[in-house]
């Protein structure tokens, strides 16, 4: 039995309303030892910030575990590996987390360590989804089969968060000069 | 790993609308202009996040309880099932929910429709799928309400619905129609989906058998995610 999927719509401008929850953007507490914010701003075709969007950011752990059963040969977790903030008039995101171990691909080769980040906003009549890299993994990064099968390399640094004071730095472009590279999962 | 124990989810081309659609203005600057990459998929996409129990309480599926008194309009029961496209049911999974008041007025700073906001109504709710993939809320019939993506834009009458599914991939924000609204001809949203049966899956249909006599009518809303490549063993758990 094959049954017709769903489509998808808009979440419109009023996602504020059903969306965000209080501790979403804390994938671990406050004052966990090696927590990093990842920190950012998404900015649309025209320069503007996306003063009405969601991003949402899914993970391993430091042990490259999911909270999950198909995952389960990677030993149990409690780790919620999941993060959510709105953003706010400027654009911005803040998602408190901690850097994931490398996790195997679909060849069964390790990954670099990664995040995938979805967005959801007024104007994407679906969500789109992009992976967030290290730029402090250079090694990893080199050999990793998704930034790989990006043909131009220059597109590759659109996914590599840069080092700041508190953690790191991740700003998508859905459109433009600098338009970041999205995934089709 | 995407083997026999956990095959990778299917795609479904022409299913969704396309990112850029000009007639919804409000793609025009956000779709990107090059096409996504395909992207294999690894454990982070065959997992997701499993959160709905324990962020639920079962008040949060009557969005018409948390008023001083009832909110006004027409008090509905909305129901359905959610399954995957090879008919499994979605079970224990969280369904976040929010619509406009009766008047088509959303309780939102950036809703300036001249519309009346109800006190006692919010708007938001929330809601467990059960062991067989159902669910059931209880609410109030939003209304149309103007907006400015062309002159004289209405967007029909809509619930917002978001799905978390069991894995990344099945991941899913929609919304949920009336049947026979007359402004679906104008709506870019509703139309943005490209094959007029997909339309036609968004628009609940009305269930009387569901409905409380004197009390509420009721519309029935079935929702579909992303089924698998393959069959996997019954039991996932079997390591």
């Amino acid at each position: 039995m094959t049954l017709p999927r769903t489509p998808s719509q808009t979440v419109g401008p009023y996602l504020a309303l059903g969306l965000p929850w209080p501790d979403g953007p804390f994938v671990v507490a406050d004052g966990t030892p090696g927590a990093i914010w990842i920190r950012g701003r998404l900015i649309d075709g025209a320069g503007d910030p996306l003063p009405d969007a969601l991003v949402e950011t899914w993970q391993a752990d430091d042990e490259g575990r999911f909270a999950h059963p198909a995952a389960r040969r990677a030993g149990p977790t409690t780790f919620r590996g999941f993060g959510r903030c709105p953003t706010d008039a400027d654009g911005r995101y803040a998602i408190l987390t901690i850097k994931p171990a490398p996790v195997p691909g679909a060849d069964g080769r390790l990954q670099a360590p990664h995040i995938d980040v979805t967005i959801f906003a007024r104007g994407l009549l679906k969500q789109l989804v992009t992976r967030l890299y290290f730029s402090d993994e250079p090694a990893a990064n080199a050999a990793d089969p998704a930034l790989l099968s990006i043909d131009d390399r220059a597109l590759r640094a659109t996914l590599l968060a840069e080092r700041s004071a508190d953690g790191y730095r991740f700003d998508v472009h859905l459109q433009g000069d600098r338009e970041t590279v999205f995934f089709d999962v | 790993m995407t083997d026999a124990r956990n095959p990778g989810y299917r795609r479904d081309v022409g299913v969704d609308p396309p990112y850029l659609y000009p007639d919804y203005v409000g793609t025009r600057l956000r779709a990107p202009r090059r096409p996504p990459i395909l992207l294999p998929q690894s454990l982070t996409e065959l997992t997701g996040p499993l959160l709905g129990p324990g962020r639920v309480e079962p008040a949060d599926a009557d969005l018409t309880a948390h008023g001083e008194s009832e909110p006004l309009g027409e008090r509905i029961i909305v129901h359905g099932r959610v399954l995957d496209s090879d008919g499994r049911p979605i079970r224990d999974s969280l369904m976040e929910i929010w619509q406009a008041n009766a008047s088509g007025r959303y309780a939102h700073d950036v809703d300036q429709h001249p519309a009346p906001l109800d006190p006692n109504f919010a708007g938001v709710g929330r809601v467990l799928t059960d062991s067989t993939g159902a669910y059931r809320i209880v609410t109030i019939k939003p209304g149309p309400y103007p907006w400015r993506n062309h002159p004289n834009a209405w967007r029909p009458a809509h619930i917002h619905f978001s799905l978390f599914g069991h894995a990344f991939p099945q991941r899913l924000v929609t919304q949920m129609y009336f049947p026979g609204d007359p402004l679906f001809g104008q709506d870019p949203i509703f139309n943005s989906i490209p094959d007029p049966r997909g339309r036609e899956r968004l628009i609940s249909r009305l269930d009387l058998d569901e409905a409380i006599p004197d009390v509420a009518l009721a519309f029935r809303f079935d929702i579909v995610l992303r089924g698998r490549e393959a069959t996997p063993f019954e039991d996932e758990d079997d390591d």
